[in-house]
């Protein structure tokens, strides 16, 4: 209770102060992109405004309900209507208003500034993960880069989120692979998703971009610390909407060089990285060799649905409702699981997986339900 | 002969029995108490799910919850309380009080009124039973999103027919509003005499009628998209998911007012009766209603902020939006000006009248705040927007709903509701309503995004003082049940005109209103 009690007082002490004081509990965090800064101004700006006419005009609802009551025999008067005090009502907050569209309007021209980047990266939202390819672009990082991929999946351990393990630092704002960007460098990023729409979000960077299946955005931002930056997943994309952060780590140029260079390496065919996620069972992409397990698959995403029979997924093993899909032949199946069909999204909802592994997954299940 | 007749036909209209009596009512103050009664019943409903939500987000981690489930409450709660509570509330209102206040003897299509309530309880059956078909209900958000409502299993086919019905519910008592208030009112009672919850109500009855098809059109796209192959919102089939947006929005933010300006118009008739003093600025009054109805309709993309418009597109909507602040700051004026020099009293209506005005204003400029374009994008899907909308519907709409109530119940039952019950009520919901939704703005700055069922640890205070407050709303809402059944079934006898100052001519009625009133109509001077 007291714990709750100096909660309540520190809340209300945080808005009788200052809302967005140094700390970023109370306000927006701290800025650390020059669009991000302009943001943080904005906002400090309009909030005081709006602070002061507030004030004002219920310090006058106040002194009115303490001083014109009928319990301390104030008798009502009869005025209806004031022309002149209501055009000057009308017309000064218009004046206020076009105060605050001036800075706000040179701030959206700013943002939407997306030219001549130093880098550009494509950011794709799957459920629920975020890829980044860089891109070859022709900045003054040209070629540095390129080609590079990279899946970001969500670090936290299953056991921390169902509570079977203490929670760490960075609870539910860690990924396995960071995107690595350089510093004092206008990086572009452009955004499109591969189901539903995402947004990508980094408060510090002062960015949130819708991610919109079948289209690309753009966007930008310039780091000018090194350091991590989290966000996460704005717009909601289904169960795990929650769990699919954006990390960000800012290096020097120099270092930005060496880590292009070592993971261009590693992108060669040869040795595809293996992006394997720590949550939702996803596998390697397609290029990752080695033999294509149906039944890892199966386990790791399609049991979901179809190992009970939910939202109308025929359940494996239930050799009824097998029976008439399997007349349908296995490339009409096979392509029904690429493409998604009536409930069912398209891989079954894992876009990293390959057409190959989706057929195996199809050929395990109509192997323990003919 | 001629007396047997009357006898019966008095008999028949003045005391239908049982169960029929509300199935075959064709009366307004029977359909307003069943659309009160309903839009109370979803209320419930609509806040369980909900504390559901404030239960799982106590604290970090997952413990009550799975994630999808976590999703169909968050959707479901504002699906139910916006087309469930708030907007057949207001139409119970409607019901019982413009018929009262224009002095007409009942609704124009008062079959057609029966039937628009009738529509509403197999709507909400398939809003609540969506949540035990396989795959659940929709856990698409409140806004139905595409592509991700393409995705959902068959809660979703029964929460777009619902809507379907509710909108045609909608539609028809807009038509009934619309047509009692233009042809019904009482001689000398000209458009510039009503009383202002007649003008609020007239607007957004034209409201209604525009945009619900249009959400019904967004819908049936949907549906289509999901069943029959059509590719409205499918880049592959060269359709666009924002296209979804577009429709649903310029549905979506007539809607916002659909839900508060017969609030407005609530709140115009409370703070004069208890003030003792004529409404301040009554014409601006009707002209800011009007203003803010037809700016609602070139506003819409300023939910859409980020879906990557053209910096003249962004410029647009938020010059616009900004313009809304004019003529609700007349409005907020005009009330303060109206209290002014008053002569007061607080009982229970104007007390959350005044609440209203003072929470309702906060809710205000945060979506000043919001309009702000740069700003927006930053907070855009966080917290901070739902504190924003919070503060305009609940402590608006809903707030005023509870004015309203407790303004008419005397009207509506012949006993005075208990005034410590009532004021026990407003204190308790105007205390755990900030408690629950004011930490929310620090949550949205810091960061953390709206519809999640888990958050990062930094969150972690904030979220259990907004559900402990969440409880104690919910909570408090039983005080309410408890005073107005208690007001139904017995309590002081109510006057004709239990309020000094209050004006309208339900006053000139007795109290309870008889079942049938104005069948001559009174004369306005």
């Amino acid at each position: 209770m007291s714990k709750l009690l100096s909660m309540i007082a520190l809340a209300t002490s945080a808005l009788a102060t200052n809302a967005y004081a140094a700390t970023s509990k109370y306000g927006l965090p701290d800025p650390e992109s020059p669009i991000a800064r302009e943001i943080y101004s904005l906002h400090t700006l309009i909030l005081w405004i709006c602070v002061v006419i507030f004030v004002l005009v219920f310090g006058m609802m106040f002194i009115s309900i303490f001083k014109h009551r009928k319990s301390v025999g104030h008798k009502a008067a009869h005025f209806h209507e004031n022309t002149t005090v209501e055009v000057i009502w009308t017309v000064i907050p218009f004046v206020i208003l076009m105060g605050m569209a001036y800075p706000a309007t040179k701030t959206i021209i700013d943002m939407k500034d997306t030219s001549n980047p130093d880098l550009t990266i494509k950011a794709t939202g799957y459920q629920w993960k975020w890829g980044y390819d860089y891109l070859k672009g022709e900045g003054s990082l040209a070629g540095v880069s390129d080609g590079i991929t990279v899946y970001a999946s969500l670090a936290t351990p299953m056991d921390q989120i169902y509570e079977n393990a203490p929670k760490s630092e960075n609870y539910l704002l860690e990924v396995d692979n960071e995107l690595v960007v350089p510093i004092n460098k206008k990086i572009r990023i452009l955004t499109t998703a591969a189901d539903v729409i995402h947004a990508w979000w980094v408060p510090a960077f002062g960015v949130k971009q819708d991610a919109i299946p079948g289209f690309i955005r753009d966007t930008w931002f310039l780091v000018e610390k090194p350091g991590v930056y989290r966000g996460q997943c704005a717009e909601l994309c289904g169960k795990e909407h929650g769990f699919m952060p954006i990390v960000v780590r800012a290096v020097d140029e120099a270092e930005f060089k060496d880590w292009a260079a070592k993971n261009k390496s590693a992108a060669a065919p040869a040795d595809a990285p293996m992006q394997v996620a720590a949550a939702g069972g996803t596998s390697a992409p397609a290029a990752a060799a080695g033999p294509v397990d149906g039944k890892k698959t199966y386990d790791g995403l399609c049991a979901a649905c179809h190992g009970a029979g939910i939202a109308g997924a025929p359940k494996v093993g239930d050799k009824g409702a097998w029976a008439t899909r399997i007349a349908q032949g296995e490339g009409t199946l096979v392509d029904h699981a690429i493409k998604g069909i009536r409930t069912m999204p398209a891989k079954g909802g894992n876009p990293a997986l390959s057409d190959a592994e989706v057929k195996a997954a199809v050929d395990h299940m109509v192997e323990l339900s003919k | 002969m001629e007396a047997v007749h009357g006898h019966d036909h008095s008999h028949d209209h003045h005391h239908p029995t049982g169960l029929t009596r509300w199935l075959m009512t064709t009366n307004h103050k029977d359909i307003g108490t069943l659309y009160l009664w309903f839009s109370f019943a979803m209320f419930i409903t609509g806040g369980l799910l909900a504390l559901g939500i404030r239960a799982e987000l106590f604290k970090p981690g997952m413990q009550l919850w799975q994630p999808e489930f976590f999703n169909q409450l968050t959707t479901m709660h504002g699906l139910i309380m916006v087309f469930g509570a708030i907007m057949p509330a207001f139409v119970g209102f409607a019901n019982w009080q413009i018929p009262l206040m224009i002095g007409a003897s009942d609704m124009a299509f008062a079959r057609m009124n029966n039937f628009s309530f009738w529509l509403l309880p197999p709507a909400a059956a398939l809003l609540v039973t969506s949540f035990f078909v396989p795959g659940g209900a929709t856990g698409a958000g409140w806004t139905l999103y595409a592509p991700l409502s393409v995705q959902q299993g068959m809660g979703m086919d029964l929460a777009i027919f619902a809507v379907h019905i509710m909108g045609a519910s909608s539609i028809m008592g807009s038509i009934n509003i619309i047509t009692t208030i233009l042809n019904m009112r009482a001689p000398g009672m000209t458009l510039m005499k009503m009383p202002l919850f007649v003008w609020t109500w007239l607007i957004t009855a034209y409201l209604l009628i525009a945009v619900m098809p249009v959400l019904a059109g967004a819908v049936t796209m949907l549906l289509t998209d999901r069943h029959f192959d059509t590719h409205f919102f499918n880049a592959a089939g060269g359709g666009d998911p924002v296209l979804y947006q577009h429709v649903f929005w310029f549905f979506g933010h007539p809607e916002v007012y659909i839900m508060i300006l017969p609030a407005f118009g609530i709140v115009s008739q409370v703070i004069p009766a208890f003030a003792r003093k004529p409404l301040f600025g009554y014409a601006s009054m009707v002209y800011a209603t009007a203003s803010i109805a037809i700016l609602s309709f070139i506003v819409w993309a300023h939910h859409m902020f980020v879906v990557g418009m053209p910096a003249a597109g962004q410029l647009f909507f938020m010059y616009a939006t900004m313009l809304i602040a004019v003529p609700t700051g007349v409005k907020v004026f005009n009330w303060v000006a109206t209290m002014w020099k008053g002569s007061m009293t607080f009982e229970t209506p104007m007390l959350f009248s005044v609440g209203f005005l003072f929470v309702f204003s906060m809710g205000g400029f945060t979506g000043l705040v919001c309009a702000i374009t740069p700003i927006d994008i930053q907070i855009q899907d966080t917290y901070y927007v739902v504190a924003h909308f919070h503060y305009v519907l609940v402590a608006g709409s809903l707030f005023a709903l509870f004015s309203g109530t407790y303004f008419w119940l005397p009207k509506w039952t012949g006993h005075m509701y208990d005034e410590k019950l009532g004021k026990l009520h407003f204190w308790c919901s105007m205390i755990f309503f900030n408690l629950t939704f004011f930490v929310m703005h620090f949550l949205g700055l810091a960061g953390m995004p709206r519809r999640v069922p888990d958050y990062a640890t930094q969150f972690a205070d904030f979220n259990m003082i907004a559900s402990i407050g969440a409880f104690g709303f919910g909570l408090s809402q039983l005080i309410f049940l408890w005073c107005v059944i208690k007001c139904i079934k017995g309590g002081e006898k109510a006057p004709a005109k239990p309020w000094e100052g209050a004006d309208s001519l339900e006053w000139t009625l007795p109290s309870p209103a008889p079942y049938h009133s104005f069948e001559t109509p009174p004369i306005v001077k």
